[in-house]
């Protein structure tokens, strides 16, 4: 059975990743949200006593890499996708975020 | 009605590895921008982290200092804003399962000791850095550095044991004393390698329950967080002093007007959606791990300054002033085993090394005489051959060339005086040409003595031995 995703939590969810959207998405998402949640909750009676939780899917072989510098990227390379750069000064450029 | 403090402190100290957290671009702080970044640090679609092994043992050795129980397993987490130095949208943090728990540091003030506890210490990434100023357009634009972005942190968050802004201040710098004496941390608040930020509220004393807080940013010194907690703490009690509720909200120290600023209100309040960091598996820390990270602990403060009092003799003050930083305490204990009496070589570390550091500009790190040569020099004094007069004369000649003092002593002549018919030669001299104050002496103004001694020592170049003169001189006079 599918979990309800009210209005609300759905504005409030698309507030927080800063996303706008239209009527007909809050609709959209509320249903495939709550589909998703719904699964979940079909999930839950399962009895996973002794179970540890898993917090993680990547293979623990991987392991920690030694402290040992790797080169880092072309400054020209960095900034190249960058929606909006200053090459002459190194940085990466976005509107204004204090004040 | 009093009201009492409540403080608690979230520290933040960059670990001193050589790369970041989780990819190999170096940590070398002020390199042009944006040259010590990469695909993992920059958030690229499609990378993976990978955590650094000396990030988690420098975490390790900090927490074991701060007496903390090390978690055998502890769990990253994604912090989730929005902020244009935080490329990924997330910041990888620890949350549920922080890397170490329960730990406490203790320190004495003058009117007692206090005790604070180490709610936990946790492992995470470092955010970029924002520059809002001093770019033609700055008024509408806002430029982004990566190079700190994914250095390595942890953050140790304090139990709200503290009590007064002062104490706040102590305790922050016993710790940061701490972190640099055991290399977590270097201790450059100037460089935002340790950052401080303190929960304040107030209560009435003597109640238990917690008042509402605000959250006091900006406090990279230890005289800023001295002085924004005074005002905070002022602010708070004279709000709920008038019965005004005191607002839940983030603060920032203005170091121009010595107040705090509300930042930003509770509407605003960020909700972090923490959640477990998929791409990376848990921090296992066994049994054997532990073992080696303990194994490569050096003494630390306290235990060094107790058994400098203990094994040495020292006063207690003594101790904790050679203890103040850990070269000055190995610099001490090498001329100690280089043969120089405890005490002695305390008061010239303390006294004529600290001068000449200070006048140089140089540091215990780097200094100009080694122990063992300046142990040379005081078992020249034990030894009565030369005086300690001279000894600050041969000292200043061993700063500035690399000779020792024994051979500076035997160039320049220093050799002390302890001939009893040069004395007496001396003395006699000295006593002819002040009849003044020999009669002023005999009819019993004892303090010409002094001046006698004086004017001996000056006769002799500061080279008699002052014990010698004094007897000598005794005898001349009765």
């Amino acid at each position: 059975m599918p979990a309800v995703f009210s209005r609300a939590e759905i504005a409030r969810i698309a507030a927080l990743a800063h996303l706008e959207l239209g009527e007909h998405e809050v609709e959209l998402f509320a249903d495939q949200l709550g589909d998703i949640l719904g699964y979940a909750n079909q999930l839950q009676p399962i009895d996973t006593t002794g179970v540890p939780p898993t917090s993680s899917v990547v293979i623990e072989d991987e392991g920690e890499r030694a402290d040992a510098v790797v080169p880092s990227v072309d400054r020209e390379i960095a900034l190249a996708n960058a929606p909006d750069a200053s090459l002459e000064v190194g940085l990466f450029r976005v509107p204004r975020v204090i004040g | 009605m009093t009201y009492e403090a409540v403080i608690g402190l979230e520290i933040h100290a960059q670990l001193q590895a050589g790369t970041k957290i989780f990819c190999g671009c170096s940590t070398v702080f002020g390199a042009p921008p944006n040259t010590h970044v990469c695909p993992v640090c920059l958030g690229f679609p499609g990378v993976l982290p990978v955590l650094n092994r000396s990030a988690v043992d420098l975490g390790i050795r900090a927490a074991l200092a701060l007496g903390c129980r090390i978690n055998e397993t502890s769990i990253f987490a994604r912090k989730n804003y929005f902020y244009p130095d935080l490329p990924k949208g997330y910041q990888i943090s620890q949350y549920e399962q922080p890397l170490a728990s329960a730990g406490s540091v203790s320190f004495a003030m003058p009117d007692g000791p206090r005790r604070v506890g180490i709610t936990r210490v946790h492992l995470e990434e470092d955010a970029g850095k924002s520059l809002h100023e001093g770019f033609p357009d700055s008024d509408r634009t806002t430029y982004v550095d990566f190079n700190r972005a994914g250095v390595p942190l942890i953050e140790i968050v304090t139990e709200p044991d503290l009590r007064s802004a002062a104490d706040a201040a102590e305790f922050f710098s016993r710790l940061r004393a701490i972190l640099v004496w055991l290399d977590v941390n270097d201790g450059n608040m100037d460089e935002g390698s340790l950052r401080c930020d303190a929960n304040v509220s107030v209560r009435p004393a003597g109640t238990a329950a917690l008042g509402t807080k605000a959250e006091v940013k900006n406090l990279n010194s230890f005289r800023f967080l001295q002085k924004a907690l005074e005002f905070e703490i002022e602010r708070q009690r004279a709000l709920v002093g008038d019965g005004i509720r005191v607002v839940q909200e983030t603060r920032l120290f203005d170091v121009s007007t010595g107040t705090t600023v509300s930042m930003r209100s509770k509407e605003e309040a960020h909700d972090y959606r923490y959640f477990p960091e998929p791409d990376l598996p848990p921090v296992r820390v066994s049994a054997e791990r532990l073992a080696a990270v303990r194994e490569r602990m050096i003494e630390l403060p306290d235990a060094r300054r107790q058994r400098f009092v203990a094994a040495f003799g020292l006063p207690e003050y003594d101790a904790a002033q050679l203890t103040q930083s850990r070269h000055s305490a190995d610099f001490f204990e090498a001329t100690v085993t280089a043969g120089a009496p405890a005490k002695t070589a305390s008061n010239w570390i303390r006294g004529e090394l600290a001068r000449v550091l200070n006048d140089t500009g140089r540091s215990m790190a780097d200094p100009p005489v080694s122990p063992t040569r300046l142990a040379e020099l005081l078992r020249l004094v034990e030894a009565g051959t030369i005086s300690g007069a001279i000894a600050k004369t041969v000292f200043e000649k061993m700063v500035v060339s690399a000779d020792s003092a024994e051979a500076i002593v035997r160039r320049d002549g220093l050799t002390q005086i302890d001939d009893e018919g040069a004395i007496i030669a001396l003395i006699a001299d000295v006593l002819t040409r002040n009849t003044d104050a020999v009669a002023g002496y005999r009819a019993g103004k004892t303090a010409t003595f002094g001046f006698l001694v004086g004017q001996v020592m000056k006769a002799a170049g500061g080279k008699a031995n002052p014990k010698r003169v004094t007897e000598l001189l005794k005898q001349a006079l009765a």
